[in-house]
């Protein structure tokens, strides 16, 4: 008799991307039917309205009880789509799961969170939302004020709360569930490296200690190495290796991990990312069969909540780079400032063939990580803002 | 202790009911919730929970009452048959627009945590139920002020007000189905509230309906939910039960409520994808 807590057996997920034309990014129902009555008229074209997508293909793996699992992969790879099937907010298309125990999902931090509500009731809405009884959390009450460290502000409305404070409760909520399976979806990754690191020992209490099973996806791998014994390895949807958190981790590190990434097939052909110490570079390649006026890469960072922290459109460019380029070749930006301070960041690229033409966006395209880059402490993002950055461009 | 879970394409929940008596605290977290915020900062406060249908009364008297003399016809005083009728509509019209809005409403918790969908809409029928109290007790307030005893009848006012929360989840639970996927809706229903108080007997009695209509006008659920109410509270108010066009409406209510649970659960496996 097999000890599998979870069982997943060939489980895929269809999304379609429909060419509707969608004002405001929702169905109205005139558009439904004024494209129904257009598809009257139509011949034999088929239905171009609609195109599959399939975020995860055949994805099987098994977990035992006890066991804590890392769930790696790029952006785009399936990640989050296969957290929705497991914590049943979406319904497979296709396959299999089999759950035997229940499961609790943190997918973000602070889920149902009302700002008009102070920190003591959001503490009783979050985890009744998470799945707690009043009485569960009437029990656990001050041990979850103590982990936050809010006490003080425990009676003002949480839209008062500072960025970190806010993350500081909502996850002081979420370490204290006792669920048999748990399942985290990077939410370790917001918050300063301190309270990182009291998480992070907390979920490793909950797995080693409590014996509970724990699914974590992260970009952190330091993280995925200290907490799980072994590591599923996502690939555009399909599972690319599951076996010891090392072994996985250590290949994903040499395939540049997230923080390369390759567009086949496109104008753009792969972007990769690398901290040199104190300056990060962002290099490029690119193959057309057209002339090329400027190739231009555009990009933004941002920080892990998602606030932008710096980025550059090269129309700002003067006159004089303009020229003639070659159709093949690379793109090399090496920024000098700002200077990040430790976490983990995401990039967004957009890149044209000459000034104020874009022909390929890849939002959000890399996660990489910043490590000692500057030896500042941790400041609120928000409270920057975002900054032009100092960067260099050459082109080979 | 072993909970068993099987996620496959079409299959049905099994445990979906026991799903929701697990997660029953919910239907008061959420409830409880939407009560505090919709009087935080308020000056007012739970003050417009009473000043709301008072004043609507007020109004409907005096133009029904005096300007379309509509009074005229019982020794019952106007007002207390005016607020007979606009006590189970007022119900009505605010836990369909709460019911209808509320899945659009909880997005985040519907695309970040699991737990069976009807809880929703569920609870938001439940603030209804809070002001409909408040009503009653300004009903309350009004036999005491024009010295009117109501009839036995009253104590059969709640089986009415079970009826009158039918035919308002009904409705309410298919629309906030629909809404997450054709956001239109949202402008459907204040109309169809608004268009409702007119062909629904708050203003006026059943009685003044020519008989010849009295079937397509009963097609409308709230009209034996009125009446009943009417029934309860105003002396010489004819019971609806006796005669057919009562059943016309309860038909049309649980036709309405069976056929909205099932559509709703048929299209709850997709409101995170379509959301």
């Amino acid at each position: 008799m097999s000890n599998a807590i979870i069982k997943v057996e060939g489980l895929g997920k269809q999304y379609f991307i429909s060419r509707e034309r969608q004002v405001g990014g929702y169905t109205a129902l005139r558009d439904v039917i004024s494209n129904k009555a257009r598809n009257l008229f139509k011949t034999s074209e088929g239905n171009t309205d609609k195109e599959e997508f399939w975020a995860l293909k055949d994805v099987s793996f098994e977990v035992n009880k006890g066991e804590a699992i890392g769930i790696i992969g790029r952006n785009g790879a399936g990640k989050s789509t296969l957290l929705k099937m497991l914590s049943r907010i979406a319904e497979p298309s296709r396959g299999r799961i089999e759950l035997n125990g229940r499961v609790a999902s943190l997918l973000e931090v602070g889920t149902g969170f009302h700002p008009e509500l102070t920190g003591r009731e959001n503490i009783f809405l979050n985890g009744a939302i998470l799945g707690m009884t009043r009485v569960e959390i009437r029990k656990k009450f001050d041990e979850i004020v103590d982990f936050s460290g809010v006490e003080k502000f425990l009676d003002t409305p949480v839209k008062r709360y500072s960025s970190g404070m806010y993350v500081r409760l909502a996850f002081a909520v979420a370490a204290h569930l006792e669920p048999e399976i748990l399942v985290v979806d990077e939410v370790l990754a917001v918050g300063d490296a301190e309270f990182q690191k009291k998480c992070l020992g907390k979920m490793d209490d909950v797995a080693k200690q409590h014996g509970r099973t724990v699914l974590f996806v992260s970009h952190h791998m330091s993280s995925v190495l200290q907490l799980c014994t072994r590591c599923i390895w996502l690939s555009n949807g399909t599972v690319h290796r599951n076996g010891r958190s090392k072994d996985v981790i250590v290949e994903y590190s040499q395939q540049g991990g997230d923080s390369a990434v390759t567009f086949p097939g496109k104008p753009l052909t792969s972007v990769a990312v690398n901290q040199l110490g104190d300056k990060i570079e962002i290099l490029a390649t690119y193959k057309v069969e057209q002339r090329v006026t400027l190739p231009s890469l555009g990009f933004v960072i941002y920080d892990v909540f998602g606030n932008p922290i710096t980025g550059f459109n090269p129309g700002l460019f003067q006159e004089d780079l303009t020229g003639n380029y070659p159709e093949e070749g690379k793109i090399r930006i090496v920024l000098t400032s700002p200077l990040l301070l430790d976490g983990i960041y995401q990039l967004s690229v957009w890149f044209g063939l000459s000034i104020g033409h874009d022909i390929q966006a890849e939002p959000k395209c890399i996660s990489f990580e910043i490590v000692n880059m500057t030896p500042h402490r941790q400041m609120d993002p928000t409270a920057v803002g975002f900054t032009s950055p100092v960067c260099n461009y050459t082109f080979e | 202790m072993n909970h068993r879970v099987i996620i496959e394409p079409g299959r049905s929940e099994k445990n979906y009911w026991k799903d929701i008596w697990h997660y029953r605290e919910l239907f008061y977290i959420l409830s409880w919730r939407d009560i505090k915020v919709k009087y935080k900062q308020t000056v007012l406060g739970v003050l417009w929970a009473v000043l709301r249908p008072l004043l609507t009364m007020i109004v409907f008297t005096f133009v029904f009452g005096r300007v379309a003399r509509m009074g005229e016809q019982s020794v019952v005083p106007y007002s207390i048959i005016v607020f007979a009728g606009l006590l189970p509509w007022q119900f009505f019209s605010n836990a369909i627009t709460e019911c209808s809005n509320s899945l659009v409403g909880n997005t985040n918790l519907i695309t970040k945590v699991y737990f069976p969908r009807m809880i929703i809409p569920a609870s938001s029928v439940i603030t209804s139920f809070i002001d409909f109290f408040i009503s009653f007790a300004i009903l309350l307030g009004l036999f005491v002020v024009n010295g009117y005893m109501p009839p036995p009848e009253i104590f059969a006012m709640p089986l009415f007000w079970i009826l009158a929360f039918l035919a308002s989840f009904g409705p309410g639970l298919y629309l906030t189905a629909l809404n997450v996927k054709y956001r239109d809706f949202r402008y459907i229903i204040p109309f169809i509230v608004q268009f409702g108080l007119f062909i629904s007997p708050v203003g006026y009695t059943s009685a003044q309906i020519s008989e010849k209509w009295h079937w397509l006008y009963a097609l409308n659920p709230m009209v034996g939910v009125i009446d009943g109410f009417r029934w309860c509270i105003v002396k010489d108010a004819p019971n609806p039960l006796l005669h057919y066009p009562f059943y016309i409406s309860l038909g049309v209510i649980f036709i309405f409520f069976w056929l909205s649970i099932y559509q709703f659960r048929k299209m709850e496996k997709n409101f995170a994808d379509l959301i």
